[in-house]
């Protein structure tokens, strides 16, 4: 499997697994970010760019699901790139990204910002639909073709005004 | 898009331009139940397009939004919408379906699909966040009444990066510094930044190198403030700080130093009335000097205006569509083309 550069996102050729706290880090860089961050220097130095990716202290985070499960992003995923893969990540991972976002934010830890009146009935319906859609290219990407048929009958089915339908 | 159309408002001055040359506010959004974008496949990515498209608030604009498909446009219009500041470096470079609403004016942009599902930014010449704010508030509240974003009570809107969860929100100034550059102070500056939790970025945001002592500064807390208080502080305390350093130090180079200064000024014009060959950075860091020079008054002309549209002139995808140059035109053609045009309109002017 072909890494991404864990910095800029080109091809990495530089690889190294490290154990740190008894867990196993990957560290993937292009030959440019490797330069940049001084490997190929003294055995054992880690890069500080790179050594802030890695836990601060042994048991310092309480530990949590290893994946979310509506996703399935890893927790080891979300510390290499520091990018969530969808809304339901922030339960998922709430405990380990607690201290982090209290860190980011100055030590807040609660939104007092504006808050969205919820379009009534919208959210259902966007969310099943997108869910469905999605269940269903799978089907046919599987050739499951009665399931296909079934959840576009479920599809259809759906009733009110559909975000996307206006026109 | 018309890329020959090289008009911007950067062109434009505004309120305390003598420093402040563009304000910006930007909204982070997701679609409730929908993968992030880096996390989505292509289909999701159609489908978040698709849902925003059919949004009632592309109907019927005074400022009319026009819908770009991103795949659809090739590589030096995009990057002539990069040197605008409308889309970001990024977005541009992305390989999957994405797409960017921008109003004629130029000033509101709604990227789809960039690292979050929506990102909506309102620009502005000068020192003018309330009316960003004010401007991209009501296309959130347009959008918010036909759309189900991604929100949690304790965490607000929630977005793919956690650092901007919250409100989401980001205020950012684009300040013209040389006065803290030459009397060294700009470490202690981004000390001063670091602590009261700001981004101090190049001229293109994320990722880009300062030129032109030109300097992008943000606020970084978007959690435990209401956007009204978090526009506040940055607004009445953030930025007017920054103005009094650079003000202060421009003064102390005035009192202290001004036959340098002039000289410098004045070699700075000379250079880009007569040069024959012009590089990015060189134009940029002279165009920098030459704005120094007319905010103090050192000299008359070409005008804070001219100044402004000639940074955007010498950007090199409107180089190109200005100077009518082919996509692989050589290095040394560009720069004849850019010197010749920095001639052209210095003359004009002066």
């Amino acid at each position: 499997m072909e890494h991404k550069c864990d910095l800029c996102e080109k091809p990495a050729q530089v690889h190294e697994v490290l154990i740190k706290n008894g867990q196993k880090h990957e560290i993937h860089l292009c030959p440019e970010c490797a330069s940049a961050q001084g490997y190929g220097g003294a055995a054992g130095q880690l890069p500080a760019k790179i050594a802030k990716k890695l836990p601060v202290q042994p048991g310092g985070v309480e530990a949590g699901p290893r994946a979310c499960r509506e996703c399935g992003l890893t927790h080891s995923a979300f510390r290499r790139h520091g990018v969530l893969g969808c809304p339901g990540c922030y339960q998922a991972f709430e405990k380990q990204l607690e201290p982090l976002i209290s860190r980011a934010q100055g030590g807040a830890t609660h939104h007092c910002g504006h808050v969205p009146e919820q379009a009534s009935g919208h959210l259902d319906r966007q969310v099943q639909r997108t869910r469905l859609l999605k269940q269903l290219n799978e089907a046919i990407a599987t050739e499951q073709y009665e399931r296909a048929a079934r959840i576009r009958d479920t599809l259809q089915g759906l009733s009110g005004p559909l975000l996307g339908d206006h026109d | 898009m018309n890329a020959n159309d090289s008009y911007s408002w950067l062109g434009e001055s505004g309120s305390e331009s003598d420093i402040v040359l563009s304000s910006r506010v930007r909204l982070a959004r997701n679609l409730a139940g929908v993968p992030f974008v880096g996390r989505a496949s292509d289909p999701d990515r159609n489908e978040v397009v698709g849902i925003v498209r059919r949004c009632p608030v592309f109907a019927d604009r005074e400022d009319g939004l026009n819908w770009l498909e991103m795949e659809e446009l090739n590589e030096h219009e995009r990057t002539m919408l990069v040197e605008r500041h409308l889309i970001s470096h990024q977005f541009a470079d992305a390989t999957f379906p994405r797409g960017v609403a921008l109003s004629t004016d130029k000033r509101l942009s709604v990227m789809v699909n960039e690292e979050d599902h929506l990102r909506m930014q309102s620009l502005a010449p000068g020192f003018a966040l309330r009316e960003a704010f004010a401007r991209v508030s009501a296309i959130r509240d347009e959008f918010e009444s036909s759309l189900d974003f991604a929100f949690s009570p304790r965490w607000g809107f929630l977005t793919a990066c956690p650092t901007n969860v919250g409100c989401g929100i980001r205020f950012s100034v684009m300040l013209h510094l040389p006065g803290l550059k030459m009397t060294e102070e700009l470490g202690r500056v981004r000390q001063a930044a670091k602590d009261l939790h700001l981004a101090v970025r190049g001229y293109h945001g994320e990722g880009s190198e300062s030129c032109g002592d030109l300097f992008q500064i943000s606020n970084q807390i978007t959690l435990g403030h209401s956007e009204e208080e978090l526009l506040e502080k940055f607004n009445d305390d953030v930025v007017p700080l920054l103005l009094r350093y650079e003000r202060s130090s421009r003064n102390l180079i005035l009192t202290e130093r001004r036959i340098m200064l002039e000289d410098k000024v004045q070699r700075a014009l000379a250079t880009l009335r007569s040069a024959r060959l012009l590089g990015l950075n060189e134009s940029t860091r002279l165009l920098s000097l030459l704005r120094l020079g007319q905010s103090l008054g050192l000299i008359e002309r070409p005008g804070l205006r001219t100044v402004h549209q000639l940074m955007l002139d010498v950007q090199p995808a409107h180089l190109e569509a200005t100077m009518q140059l082919g996509p692989d035109c050589p290095e040394e053609e560009a720069r004849a083309a850019r010197a010749s045009h920095m001639r052209r309109v210095l003359e004009a002017v002066l």
